[in-house]
């Protein structure tokens, strides 16, 4: 979730050139083929057929770990339930006479995230057991979307009109309650002021995409799968614009209500700061309460400087330099920091209790939905699939599925399962989706045919698409997609080899580590599993057709 | 300060007070204490002499404990009616560890009372003659006793701070069964219910679903077996054949075989 200003410029840049037409794309093509992934490509050209499995694939490897996000936010969430927040004090060691170590070192958020909620360990070699709290919480989370899929895509929609709403109704009541706080406007003048420099940096402009292809959920497949079950004269042109339009808004608004509340606990930490300074002046020169204010902290400083020289000297360490914008730029990056971040600034707010329950009510409402969506993908394929449909009933399948990924889930909760979520969060999807959408739109625009495909579409809505659409699908979107996966692969070659952020307990702050041998391995496996499928299938159908002209040509 | 200590020795020597303990006060003092004292133009010395001169004994103590407030949020001025309450609080907190009630405001002294609202203060024995409590005593007897001296000035740990007077942090209140487990077994029991439930109704509806389509697969299988040469029999008894009652009453007239 990178906002910075200048972010906003090259996310609506990116929603116009590739969200919006790539989203009709994909709802055009699951309605008129009326099947899921993997069919609806095979009908477009049988050669396709790995397209589709790379998207099964991606959709199963995505949701084997973004449950442990609503593992985490159910955690959050029954730990909200106590006064105080167990996130707001540090606890004490073991003799009583002072707050852990590790605490001390850094705040109590973080110390309730990286240890009582992760229980983290100092690299990716030592694995350590699994945790079974947080074991638990991802039984639970499976069981949720285990309840929601059961009955198939008709139960699912009813859901999602619970999980898509209520998020709105919590986002308001944060816009209200987070544009009243005290030192929202800074954070809000920190996002609307545009940084040009980063205009230039390419890595703005990746992001940016990324982000359209994730909250848009293109090249996973759940949109074809719930575009096979709409009725074929639905206009999905219209529904593609409105779509992308709202989800925009949305994201703005979300940015909104996330910067106001940043811009509080940065005011909140800078002032802290800047008391703790003053009180240590106050405590060390003896000086009146209240001749030393943030006001005239500068002057006060200079003049102590000027009059005590030796003892300033040896209090100069101590002394820090507080800056607004310093705690501003902290980068918000990162599932983790997600969570920290937040809870830093609920638990200063008054009744946060309240708002910490109603933010990680709503962190699993949004999560729940995804889920949804991801699990329709693997599903849909599956039930369409008349081998597996016929000797199973739909309950089974949705069960065996969510078994399955809850037992791989394990992995990510034990004690080094969150540098094994950050490989998946990083590498199993972004590279396979940027080549997974290329194909199709490629294959759309040149292997079915711009023109079928626009008399397919005028046969269902009644009208043709007009210029903007086809420029986009021929010739920006997939250049747009090629200049990116250069940037990728020339970012990753001038970098060298990848690495981790790892958190170190003695140091109480996050270090920089190589990957190990084997977790590359992973990582690589992970991107060749799902971006392999394509030519694998293509080759697969290749030769089932040679044998089978063969067999012709020999029974002939 | 080295040297000002060893000045201060030699003076207290004069006095016959030899005492290692006054030594080791030297070096057990806050650092910007003694840099203050120096600062301020008065040496330690006359600070001592100040207090030998209100009390008329010879101090031997083991250090002087020191108190500093933070009077920010409470919003009272400090003036002698609050060093007088202060005294008072100290006397009372040494009747009560010591359970002895000799210890009256008057042995309660300050000295060394700045703008920021942090001093020294000792205090002394009258019934021994020349002795002052020893610092470990009163810093036992205010530990015992930091909350009602923390609540008599509406201030707490973080704002009333004596130097050297470590406060001990209360551990939290844990109930037995942490929380979170007892709102995740709800929400557990919930959902559960919620997949069984469904399950079973799924079952059902199966079931009702197999049930009707064996019904109507024997209903199929009955229309077929009255089917005779092409025509139903329904057919037969309602539009033709009326029975021919000669033939049937025939029956009795053949002979049976």
């Amino acid at each position: 979730m990178e906002r910075k200003c200048g972010f906003l410029i090259p996310y609506l840049i990116m929603l116009i050139a590739e969200g919006m037409p790539l989203l009709y794309l994909e709802l055009a093509v699951g309605q008129r083929m009326r099947q899921g992934s993997i069919g609806a490509w095979k009908i477009i050209s049988p050669y396709l057929c790995g397209v589709g499995v790379a998207s099964v694939v991606v959709s199963f490897f995505l949701s084997m770990y973004y449950n442990v996000i609503n593992a985490w936010a159910f955690w959050y969430l029954f730990h909200s339930f106590q006064d105080p927040l167990p996130w707001a004090t540090c606890p004490l060691n073991s003799n009583r006479t002072g707050y852990e170590e590790e605490c001390e070192k850094t705040s109590s958020t973080q110390y309730f995230w990286y240890r009582q909620t992760l229980n983290i360990s100092p690299s990716l070699e030592a694995s350590g057991s699994v945790q079974w709290e947080q074991a638990l919480c991802l039984t639970l989370a499976w069981l949720v979307v285990y309840l929601c899929i059961l009955r198939g895509t008709a139960s699912t929609g009813k859901v999602v009109y619970v999980t898509a709403s209520l998020p709105y109704c919590v986002l308001i009541i944060y816009l209200i309650r987070g544009l009243t706080l005290h030192g929202a406007v800074n954070g809000l003048i920190y996002m609307f002021t545009p940084k040009l420099e980063q205009l230039s940096n390419p890595k703005t402009w990746i992001s940016a995409a990324t982000q359209i292809f994730f909250s848009l959920g293109l090249g996973f497949g759940s949109l074809i799968a719930f575009a096979s079950y709409n009725e074929p004269t639905n206009n999905c042109q219209r529904h593609a614009i409105i779509v992308s339009l709202i989800n925009s808004t949305t994201s703005i608004f979300a940015s909104i209500v996330t910067f106001s509340i940043y811009g509080f606990k940065a005011t909140f930490n800078y002032e802290s700061c800047i008391n703790k300074v003053i009180l240590l002046l106050l405590n060390a020169f003896d000086l009146e309460e209240g001749s030393v204010t943030a006001d005239n902290l500068n002057e006060m400083k200079d003049y102590l400087m000027a009059t005590y020289p030796q003892e300033y000297a040896q209090l100069a360490p101590q002394i820090k330099n507080c800056s607004l914008e310093a705690e501003l730029d902290t980068a918000v990056q990162g599932t983790g920091l997600a969570f920290i971040v937040y809870s830093e600034a609920i638990k200063n707010m008054e009744v946060p209790q309240l708002y910490s329950v109603l933010y990680f009510f709503m962190l699993l409402m949004l999560g729940i939905g995804s889920m949804l969506g991801n699990t329709a993908a693997i599903l849909t394929p599956l039930t369409d699939s008349r081998a597996i449909a016929s000797r199973f009933p739909k309950e089974v399948i949705s069960g065996v599925v969510c078994f399955v990924n809850c037992i791989i889930g394990l992995i990510f909760t034990m004690e080094a399962g969150n540098y094994w979520f950050d490989i998946f969060n990083d590498y199993a999807a972004t590279l396979s989706l940027l080549l997974i959408v290329l194909v199709e739109t490629i294959a759309v625009c040149y292997i079915y045919g711009i023109r079928r495909f626009e008399k397919d579409l005028y046969t269902m809505i009644g009208c043709k698409p007009n210029w903007y659409w086809k420029t986009m699908w021929a010739f920006v979107s997939p250049l747009l997609i090629i200049s990116l996966f250069i940037f990728y692969l020339t970012d990753y070659i001038l970098t060298g080899t990848l690495q981790y952020q790892a958190w170190d307990a003695t140091q109480g702050q996050l270090v920089t580590k190589d990957y190990p041998g084997y977790a590359l391995a992973v990582i690589g496996l992970l991107v060749a599993a799902s971006t392999m499928c394509i030519p694998l299938g293509a080759l697969v159908t290749f030769i089932r057709k040679r044998l089978k002209r063969e067999r012709i040509s020999t029974v002939a | 300060m080295l040297s000002s200590a060893s000045q201060m020795h030699r003076m207290l020597s004069k006095y016959g007070l030899v005492s290692k303990q006054l030594w080791e006060i030297m070096h057990l003092c806050h650092i910007t204490k003694c840099v203050k004292a120096q600062r301020m133009g008065q040496s330690r010395i006359s600070i001592l002499e100040q207090l030998l001169a209100e009390i008329g004994m010879i101090p031997i103590a083991e250090n002087h404990p020191q108190m500093m407030n933070n009077l920010l949020s409470t919003q009272y001025a400090w003036d002698a009616n609050e060093e007088y309450l202060f005294k008072a609080m100290v006397a009372f907190a040494m009747r009560r560890y010591s359970s002895k009630s000799t210890t009256q405001i008057s042995n309660v002294l300050l000295c060394n009372v700045t703008d920021r609202v942090s001093f020294w203060f000792v205090v002394t024995d009258s019934s021994k003659n020349v002795t002052t409590v020893p610092g470990s005593e009163v810093e036992a007897a205010i530990r015992m006793n930091r909350n009602r001296i923390n609540n008599a000035f509406l201030l707490s740990d973080k704002t009333l701070q004596f130097l050297k007077i470590t406060s001990t942090l209360s551990p939290p209140v844990e109930p037995s069964t942490p929380v979170w487990l007892i709102v995740f077994g709800v929400v557990l029991c919930l959902i559960v219910a919620g997949i069984v439930f469904l399950i079973i109704s799924g079952i059902r509806k199966h079931k009702k679903k197999n049930k009707e389509s064996t019904e109507r697969e024997n209903l199929e299988e009955k229309v077929e077996v009255t089917l005779e040469n092409g025509i139903p029999c329904e057919a037969l008894d309602i539009k033709a054949g009326h029975v021919n009652g000669v033939f049937a009453a025939d029956d009795e007239r053949f002979t049976s075989l």
